[in-house]
């Protein structure tokens, strides 16, 4: 008797266990967590459905007025027209140039500024050089300056060097504001390396640039993700800049998005101005999908040792 | 075969002076070791002679040549740190070739002594992994390999035990004293809190405290004869114990005297003796004070009883002073028991309370 009563509850607490892992019973409060989480989202998620649907739609329906309403005669016409023939003034080719002039401009400007931040930070945080820290102070406060505040000396600088109102001048300015955050950020990380590891680094005989690419950067990969996801999104949402220092030819997608959706000739395209919009907004999103995992275990990297 | 002589250096940190006018000649072949508390300035020092931080003044000499403004590399040290301080992302051998490829060493060449430095640390069966992968102990081997293949005469070891456990401490310690006759004639200069660590490894202990050099002597001097009240009160556990009093005249035999007892200094061997009426400090070593209950002319009362297996401490008061007695592990002493004691003429430590000089 006593050894089945005694086997009886162990095997029941063996079921219970095995029950365990599953997920707990839904109470109040969990319901509760899950129906915010819904109402935000769906709250988000509306003006990107709108947006989609709206592409979808030929402008007869559009007139119609069903915002919300599925597409009833599905039609691809406005995003090839977006992409191709859309019409700017008198420049009928749609938004693509503008996509490769965001990428002539963010490539190159994502890859010089995350380098030479990255070698900022790295001086900063392992070489102490004289009056490091009065330029960090300095590079921080470049940070904060309102870009607005900056744009005129800014125009007249270029123009001294030749530059203004061309790839290589918004490809500069780019690089110069991107600078101080991704600098403030490598400087972060790095600060929270071993300094011994640069030390032994050092009696092994490795120099500014040996320490740097083949010590310091094999453990800055995290950092990096971060810095370039950082740099990609913020240069290719870019308008301000694209729009005072690119130049005619080198407009950017963001620019000539907005001088789609905000021609004052002929009807309004609802639907093709739509798909424009998805198109520019394709990459940085893109971007975040593909990389989010790693953005935040960069972000996190940055704030503890090792 | 190479020899350290650091001349008159100061080292500061902006206004705070961490060196100063610190002189230390280290013969080719000797093992010094580097003992201070925290923020005593030996790291600052071992870094210093490494060429890893900027000096203020004075001159380093490695191997007869004046190293001073050299790079670390170009001094002729392997070092090794308190953090290991291996590099994540290369294996074990990456890390213990690294430098050798900084040097543009043949490849063979440094095949040949990577191979070498892993089996004198018998670390051959980790030469594939990386530095996550290995425990405490096999890293800070890897790291002592790293400084080895640098075919260097002179190593620097800054705390390389610390962040071990008791057990791998004490093994890697006799593993270091062994590796130290083996290389034959490399000099090492050791940096430590530990004192265990220095007074077993060390052919000298230079004793540092705010920057200065207290004591450089063997490891029995500085515990038999500390320099100065620092020292004595360093070196040793449980710690030395000190009673302040007065130096009176007995006859032509110099007596001290506290509130609590008077202990004739007939056997003391003065360095400068001081005139009667005199305050002295007076310090004797836990394991020198004897238990003599027929001759014992000092009276302490016992507060508390530790057993420590081998030995027995017994912390117990003597006049206001606290008084700590090493006794062996089966001694039978009680609390609250009043010991009669005795302490022996040539085991004693009198300093000068005010520059804390040994008299």
């Amino acid at each position: 008797m006593t050894t089945t009563h005694a086997l009886a509850p162990a095997a029941a607490r063996g079921v219970a266990h095995a029950r365990g892992a599953r997920p707990r019973r839904l109470t109040p409060a969990r319901v509760g967590v899950y129906a915010f989480l819904i109402v935000a989202a769906l709250f988000f998620l509306a003006p990107l459905y709108v947006m989609v649907v709206t592409s979808l739609k030929t402008m007869e329906e559009i007139r119609l007025g069903f915002l919300f309403g599925l597409p009833i005669d599905l039609t691809f016409e406005p995003w090839t027209r977006a992409w191709a023939t859309a019409c700017t003034g008198l420049d009928c080719s749609g938004i693509s140039p503008g996509f490769w002039n965001s990428v002539k401009i963010t490539v190159p400007s994502v890859i010089i500024s995350v380098a030479l931040s990255a070698l900022n930070g790295y001086a900063l945080s392992f070489w102490r050089y004289r009056g490091a820290n009065l330029f960090f102070g300095l590079l921080l406060f470049g940070a904060f300056v309102p870009y607005q505040a900056v744009i005129y000396p800014l125009i007249i600088f270029e123009r001294e060097l030749g530059l203004f109102a061309s790839l290589p001048g918004i490809i500069l300015i780019h690089t110069i504001f991107g600078m101080p955050i991704i600098t403030l950020l490598y400087r972060n990380y790095f600060a929270a390396l071993p300094e011994d590891l640069f030390r032994a680094a050092r009696v092994d005989g490795a120099g500014f640039w040996m320490a740097f690419f083949r010590i310091v950067m094999p453990m800055s990969v995290p950092i990096t993700i971060v810095a370039v996801i950082l740099q990609t999104t913020g240069i290719w949402n870019d308008f301000l800049f694209g729009s005072v220092f690119a130049g005619r030819e080198n407009m950017p997608m963001t620019v000539q998005l907005n001088n789609i959706v905000n021609s004052t000739t002929g009807t309004r395209e609802y639907n093709v101005n739509m798909a424009a919009t998805i198109l520019t907004a394709a990459v940085p999103l893109a971007v975040y999908f593909v990389s989010g995992r790693w953005f935040v275990r960069g972000i996190a990297a940055g704030a503890v040792k090792g | 075969m190479a020899s350290v002589s650091i001349r008159d250096l100061d080292v500061s940190f902006g206004a705070l002076t961490v060196i100063r006018r610190l002189n230390l000649e280290i013969e080719p072949g000797e093992f010094v070791v580097l003992l201070g508390p925290s923020g005593c300035g030996k790291s600052t020092l071992l870094n210093a002679i490494a060429g890893l931080i900027d000096i203020a003044d004075g001159e380093i000499w490695i191997d007869g040549k004046n190293v001073t403004w050299e790079q670390p590399k170009d001094r002729g040290i392997g070092m090794v740190f308190q953090s290991y301080a291996l590099y994540p992302r290369m294996t074990v051998e990456g890390n213990m070739s690294f430098g050798l490829k900084m040097a543009r060493v043949p490849k063979a060449e440094i095949r040949r002594r990577v191979a070498a430095a892993a089996k004198l640390l018998h670390i051959e069966d980790l030469m594939h992994r990386r530095p996550v992968q290995l425990s405490g102990g096999q890293r800070q081997r890897v790291a002592i390999g790293r400084a080895l293949v640098r075919d260097v005469n002179v190593f620097l070891f800054d705390e390389p035990l610390s962040n071990l456990d008791a057990a791998l401490r004490t093994e890697l310690r006799v593993e270091l004293k062994r590796l130290h006759r083996e290389l034959g004639g490399a000099t090492m200069i050791y940096v430590t809190h530990d004192q265990v660590e220095a007074l077993t490894l060390a052919d000298r202990i230079a004793v540092m405290h705010r920057g200065v050099i207290q004591q450089l002597a063997d490891p029995k001097t500085i515990y038999h004869r500390p320099a100065n009240r620092f020292v004595a009160g360093f070196v040793g556990s449980p710690r030395m114990n000190f009673f302040t009093g007065r130096i009176e005249a007995n006859g032509n035999a110099p007596v001290f005297v506290s509130e609590a007892f008077s202990q004739p200094l007939d056997g003391y061997a003065f360095i400068r003796e001081p005139a009667p009426g005199a305050a002295v400090e007076l310090g004797i070593r836990p394991e020198h004070v004897r238990i003599d209950a027929d001759r014992g002319t000092h009276v302490a009362s016992v507060d508390l009883v530790e057993p420590m297996g081998a030995e027995t401490v017994v912390w117990s008061r003597l006049g206001s002073a606290s008084l700590a007695i090493r006794v062996d592990g089966d001694a039978a002493v009680q609390p609250q028991e009043r010991l009669r004691v005795s302490f022996p003429g040539d085991r004693l430590n009198l300093f000068d309370p005010e520059t804390g000089d040994r008299l």
